[in-house]
């Protein structure tokens, strides 16, 4: 092992394997977690060539080659439980998408939870089997997170009994879908449903697209490839256009709504039930967020320990890098941030958990502001994850560059989290819908529960006339229960401006929808802070849990930096509102400082406990012996440019042209 | 073209066209450059059709191809090196181009050769009877220069230099054109003469045979794999086992080592950092501003055409530029892209005065000039990056696809905040400059013109009363200046107490290098926005052009405040009421500037070709061609390998076979 690193991990203040089970959820989950993990690395089918080097189209090949034997394992070791499901499919594919995930994460449980005994029969054990493959084809070119804006057309023909499909326009081509472009031979697609002359909104059908045998492409059905995208080379997103395309009336999904053979149209009872998929996917995304920037995190953390630059002290030896104060600035609150990012979710993941139960017993009450939580989060936490990657690439110099440092996949994979499932402004705008709401009702004299409670103290202080943050706290710096208030403060003020904001343009009598318009910004910026007031509310209550006293210093550490970086980052907001004074910021500035020298010496520490495995990080830079440089130039000298050393182009151009000239 | 995007266009408060000029510095400047552009696109070797599809050793091809087609075309069109076409061909070519390191190799042996190598050399790379590189950066060093370990020795019995790479981090890496094409380099190395070290000298070597491009004996070089961007560039990594040069191959304009080792330095070596000085000046137009306007002219001609959801019920779905959240992405970054422009030519003109000074012996300007041109890099590509970035995002799931033309926009600029020096090495090296200033300001002696600002600190509050006051220049600008010198003084007053509280200085100056970067970059933010206001008030009326550019103004200003309030407020120079006029004055430009939106990015003058994005283009037609353009992928057009291999297998249930 290179000897920084070593160095680094003996003067560790705590024992990582701790903090490991504290991130798995117990001692029992990350033995599990590396059991399954030993099951994949140590097995030769899962081995290939670095993926850095291989074209698109081979790269889809080794992913559905992978997938193909994943499915087989899975049921050949009896893995079921969801979650060690979703483990070993992220060692199988190294945390990199898979032509199946649409089949696997969608096409099966919309089949569930929406198909009706009946059709669960015929279509269920065959997708299963994977004799059918399918995928989930909902946005279309001109749409996305606009639901309601979809063009697709089912029209049902009492005739025949059949639904007829087309895609009326160019822009409402299915446009994006995993798995679509060459994997699937069925798709469940959502279309504007039309029967007996009348449009009933948007509906979900089981379409065949490829004839089973040939896997050609049926009649009436255009199918392909999007092409090449800034990342997520391995999967075929797809085009789908539908002609005149007929499928029998038993394809609509009709577990809630019906179409009966002559065409009249059985609403359904409740649509909040689609709400649980949603959250589901987006807590997904939040925990997603963590690890990915706990990845990046732990490449430039280690690299940056491993490489030496430049001079901090004439004649001394060149230092680690890790010790100029700029690069600690850089990396610590990002590590911070990782770890705040994973209990949020640990928590989202548990609440979903604990509601679910409620909702198979009727209880829903919970969901909206859960569904309005997840929204924000998501948002926040994908959107500072991802600046936060790109932090980690730039730390690491050039070096960080080069796709051997594995963090340009890291941040082409992630990147589009951003924008899918809801791009990331509007699911901000969603929260703040909810905050105005809650606000609203506290205004005309209910209590609201939850995470928005705080807001019913702002209407018991209105009684005097100044901003409410202004003197409600005094703020303890070193005290992360203290900052939770200074944040609650924050997220109350701003609720609030936006909502007068709100109120305001209302008087101008504007049209309710062109004042929520010109609130947006505001809005969107309320529903920040409220976040991030979450954030660090749930990362204090998370110290509490820990018993270790080692463990929980080093937590307790972490947590502030994140709180305190964060009002660092926004003292416009704290000082305008009077939370924080002139000197207060300057504390603030100046402990933010000093916690970067305590962090040091237990960085590495740090990163060694997200466990991630060589194989998974995928780095030469971030390899967990340090030794970069010789492992570098071994993996240059794999690039195809070097499969001979004289490259054709020397004679096809270079020679010419020197003849010439 | 799209009617949605057609009704834009017809009524600008402005002449796109005098616009157009304006930015390229006149309008003949225009018409040479509509010229080169036109030119080089109507030639289909320089067709960028197939650039999203290619595979890295395609690209590679495609670049090599296009610079060896360049030599001819600019032959057939008489342009030469010093031509007025010369600067645009580049732009026309959107880089995607090899031998751009053989110019920095001609480059350097100009500057740091003597004249008996400059007229060796030069004309046999003028004529590609060699092709060169330049190799400084290593494995294990790359901004910290001194730090390289290749070494060379000299041997007084054969009057040569043995060049070693004596461990893997002394390993050259990076240098661009080296993997695969470059027959010569000039690699950087610490000179040994007797068993004396005296730093690192640069030498010319040959590490492939002009004959058969075979590595020459010692030498071990090779393509570094694949990179976030830049795939058509072959850059190489490089190993020298004793490998012989002569005592000629030393650059020596500055130093030499005679025949009988003795080792003589003459002149000044400041003119060293001129060099860096213009690269760094060379690559914010080229390598950020540009590509932030392209991005800015994808991401807002998207936007009214991509419809998304309802404003009011009833009504058709709204263009998503009529949004104020998507306003707000992307109407800030078009002013910086115009702020950007105008602190670029500010630099290009202080460089050009600097040059003539130069050509006297007179290097007074070099400080401030390393210091401006460092600061700005860093400043400049740092934001454009992220601008970019943020045009990738709203322009929502199809920004993702590559032929949106926006990711590779944005890898490549990404690259920008590293090479020619790491952006918060950069920001360090401007900080060093501004306190030396500040300290001599204080004391009252002369500082350069740009910063004496950093004398007159007037403590005091902003005198704005209401939204609109926050209109005015002068107003914006104080602030500006007020966060920069109390940034700068702070930090100043800080280093001065460690320093005297007995830590040492390399110790101090560690401690407050995250303020110092904070610091230089209000210093650079401030001079982005008294130039851009200063140049306002300078343009013409006639036009609309100066009405249009004072709101871009405003809006770059107002931004910046609006993004950084904790900066402004503190020491309470600006009160949290009037943050709130800032907020509520920057709020209305943006629906100002909504309106001619799209005739400013039509004013960057991309042609269609330049742009090569289904989502940009002039007339709109989105959908269609990301349609058309996807059905050309390789997915498409060749047979699905996977499918009889893997696909069939599983779907008939064969998997033993697997």
């Amino acid at each position: 092992m290179n000897a920084d690193l070593r160095r680094e991990r003996a003067a560790a203040t705590f024992q990582p394997e701790l903090l490991t089970h504290i991130l798995d959820g117990g001692a029992d989950r990350t033995r599990r977690r590396k059991e399954l993990e030993a099951l994949v690395v140590n097995d030769p089918d899962f081995q290939h060539e670095d993926l850095n080097f291989l074209s698109r189209s081979q790269r889809y090949e080794q992913a559905i080659r992978k997938s193909s034997l994943m499915v087989m394992k899975l049921r050949e070791y009896g893995i079921a439980d969801p979650e060690e499901i979703y483990w070993f499919k992220s060692f199988v594919h190294r945390g990199r998408p898979d032509p199946l995930d649409l089949h696997l994460g969608m096409f099966l449980p919309t089949l569930l939870t929406q198909a009706t005994p009946e059709q669960q029969d015929r279509f269920f054990m065959p997708a299963w089997n994977l004799e059918i493959i399918g995928t989930y084809a909902q946005t279309e070119m001109g749409h996305g997170t606009h639901l309601r804006g979809l063009e697709t057309t089912a029209t049902y023909d009492p005739a025949t009994q059949e639904f007829i499909l087309n895609s009326p326009t160019v822009t409402s081509i299915k446009w994006w879908p995993g798995g679509l472009g060459k994997t699937s031979n069925h798709a469940i697609v959502l279309a504007q449903l039309y029967t007996q002359g009348q449009c009933k909104g948007l509906h979900a059908f089981i379409v065949p697209i490829r004839q089973l045998g040939t896997h050609e492409p049926l009649p009436g059905i255009t199918v392909g490839d999007i092409g090449p995208k800034f990342g997520y080379d391995e999967m075929d997103n797809g085009y789908l256009k539908m002609d005149n395309f007929r499928i029998p009336r038993e394809n609509m999904l009709m577990k809630y709504a019906q179409v009966e053979p002559d065409g009249t149209y059985v609403k359904p009872l409740s649509d909040k039930l689609t709400y649980g998929t949603m959250v589901f996917i987006r807590s997904l995304i939040v925990g997603d967020s963590a690890r990915s920037l706990s990845r990046a995190c732990t490449i430039a953390i280690r690299y940056s320990a491993v490489r030496h630059q430049s001079e901090l002290k004439p004649g001394e030896p060149e230092p680690q890098i890790l010790d100029y104060q700029t690069q600690q600035y850089k990396l610590f609150p990002l590590l911070a941030t990782a770890y705040a990012f994973h209990f949020v979710g640990a928590y989202i993941k548990d609440t979903y958990h604990r509601i679910s139960g409620d909702i198979s017993e009727g209880d829903l009450s919970e969901l909206p502001e859960l569904h309005a939580l997840t929204a924000g989060l998501k948002a926040f936490t994908s959107w500072t994850a991802n600046a936060g990657i790109e932090e980690c690439r730039m730390a690491c110099g050039g070096h960080g560059y080069s796709r051997c440092s594995g963090i340009p996949d890291i941040y082409v994979t992630f990147t589009p989290s951003c924008t899918y499932e809801g791009e990331n402004t509007v699911m901000m705008l969603q929260t703040a819908r909810f905050l105005v709401k809650s606000y609203t009702q506290v205004s005309s004299g209910q209590r609201v529960t939850g995470m928005v409670s705080y807001l019913n103290d702002l209407c018991r202080q209105r009684i005097q006339p100044q901003h409410v943050a202004a003197r409600t706290v005094t703020v303890r710096l070193n005290d992360p229960v203290s900052l939770v208030e200074a944040y609650k403060a924050r997220a109350a003020w701003f609720v609030e401006a936006a909502a007068k904001n709100l109120e305001a343009e209302l008087n101008h009598r504007r049209s309710k929808e062109d004042a929520w318009n010109k609130t947006s910004v505001d809005l969107v910026q309320a529903s920040e802070a409220h976040c991030h007031y979450v954030i660090v509310k749930l990362f204090t209550a998370k110290l509490a849990e820990v018993s270790n006293a080692a463990v929980r210093a080093v937590l307790t550490e972490l947590c502030l930096l994140y709180a305190l970086y964060g009002i660092s980052k926004n003292t416009g907001d704290f000082l305008q509102v009077g939370i924080l004074t002139d000197a207060q910021i300057t504390q603030v500035k100046q402990r933010v400082k000093e916690l970067l020298a305590v962090i040091r010496p237990n960085a590495v520490a740090l990163v060694d406990s997200f466990d991630f495995h060589d194989s998974h990080l995928g780095s030469v830079l971030g390899r967990y012996d340090g030794n970069v440089y010789e492992n570098m130039f071994e993996w240059a000298k794999k690039s195809p440019l070097n499969k001979t050393e004289v490259h054709e182009s020397f004679y096809k151009h270079l020679k010419l042209m020197q003849a010439k000239l | 073209v799209n009617p949605d995007l057609a009704s834009e266009r017809q009524t600008p408060s402005f002449s796109v066209e005098k616009l157009t000029a304006l930015l390229d510095g006149g309008e003949e400047n225009t018409w040479v450059r509509r010229a080169v552009v036109e030119a080089i696109e109507s030639d289909p070797v320089f067709s960028r059709e197939n650039q999203y599809f290619q595979s890295q050793n395609e690209k590679y091809e495609a670049a090599v191809r296009k610079a060896v087609h360049l030599q001819k075309k600019m032959h057939e069109m008489g342009w030469t090196e010093n031509g007025p076409e010369f600067k645009y061909i580049y732009r026309a070519l959107s880089g995607e181009v090899a031998f751009l390191l053989h110019t920095i190799f001609m480059r350097s042996i100009s500057v740091l050769g003597s004249d008996k190598q400059i007229a060796k050399w030069i004309p046999l790379a003028m004529q590609y009877q060699l092709i060169g590189s330049y190799a400084q950066t290593e494995l294990g060093h790359g901004t910290y220069l001194q730090g390289l370990e290749t070494t060379a020795v000299f041997d007084i019995t054969t009057q040569e230099f043995i060049l070693n790479t004596p461990q893997m981090s002394a390993m050259k890496w990076w240098p661009g054109d080296m993997g695969r094409s470059a027959t010569h380099t000039v690699v950087f190395a610490q000179l040994y003469v007797q068993g004396k070290c005296y730093g690192v000298h640069p030498f010319i070597v040959q590490i492939r045979s002009l004959w058969d491009h075979s590595l020459c004996p010692g030498i071990t070089a090779g393509d570094i794999g694949p990179k976030m961007s830049f795939e058509h560039i072959d850059n190489g990594y490089l190993m020298l086992q004793n490998v012989r040069v002569s005592r000629e191959n030393m650059l020596s304009k500055f130093c030499e080592v005679q025949p009988d080792g003795t080792y003589v330095r003459r002149g000044s070596q400041q003119i060293n950092y001129f060099t860096m000085t213009a690269v760094r000046v060379a690559l914010i137009s080229q390598e950020a501003v540009i590509p932030l306007m392209k991005a800015c002219t994808i991401a807002i001609r998207y936007s009214v055409v991509r419809r998304q959801s309802k404003l009011k019920p009833g009504e058709e779905e709204a263009k998503i530029l009529d949004f104020q959240t998507q306003q707000e992405k992307l109407l800030p970054h078009l002013a910086a892209a115009y702020a950007f422009h105008f602190i670029n030519n500010y630099l290009q003109e202080l460089f050009d005065r600097g040059y003539e000074e130069i050509q006297r012996e007179n290097f007074n300007m070099l400080p401030e000039l390393h210091a401006f041109s460092s600061g700005f890099k860093a400043m400049v590509t740092q934001y454009c990056a992220s601008a970019v970035e943020v045009c990738l995002r709203a322009c929502g799931g199809h920004g993702y696809s590559l032929l949106s033309g926006l990711p590779s926009l944005c890898t490549r600029i990404l690259a920008s905040c590293i090479y020619e020096g790491e952006n918060t090495i950069l920001f360090l090296q401007t900080a060093r400059f501004l306190i030396k200033c500040f300290m001599a300001a204080s004391a009252g002696h002369p500082v350069p013109p740009s910063v004496t600002y950093l004398a007159a600190v007037k403590p005091g509050k902003c005198p704005a009363k209401n939204k609109f006051d926050f209109l005015s220049p002068d107003i914006y600008t104080q602030a500006y200046q007020h966060a920069a010198v109390r940034l700068i003084s702070s930090t100043a007053a800080k280093l001065q107490e460690l320093i005297q509280s007995g830590v040492k200085k390399h110790d101090a100056w560690n401690e407050c290098t995250v303020q110092l970067v904070q610091a230089v970059k209000a210093h650079c933010h401030y001079i982005t926005v008294k130039n851009f206001a200063e140049t306002v008030e300078r343009l013409e009326t006639k036009g609309g052009i100066q009405k249009i550019m004072k709101h871009l103004c405003d809006l770059f200003a107002l931004h910046g405040i609006f993004s950084n309030a904790g900066v402004f407020l503190h020491n309470g120079y600006i009160s949290g009421a009037q943050m709130d006029m800032v907020t509520a004055s920057y709020l209305d430009l943006l629906a100002v500037i909504r309106k001619d939106a799209v005739p400013l990015v039509d004013a960057f003058d991309f042609t269609d070709k330049t742009l090569n994005s289904a989502l940009g283009s002039y007339d709109g037609q989105v959908y269609q061609r990301l349609y058309e353009w996807a059905q050309k992928s390789p997915t498409n057009t060749q047979t699905n390998p996977a499918y009889e291999r893997y696909l069939k297998p599983l779907l008939h249930k064969k998997l033993s076979k697997l």
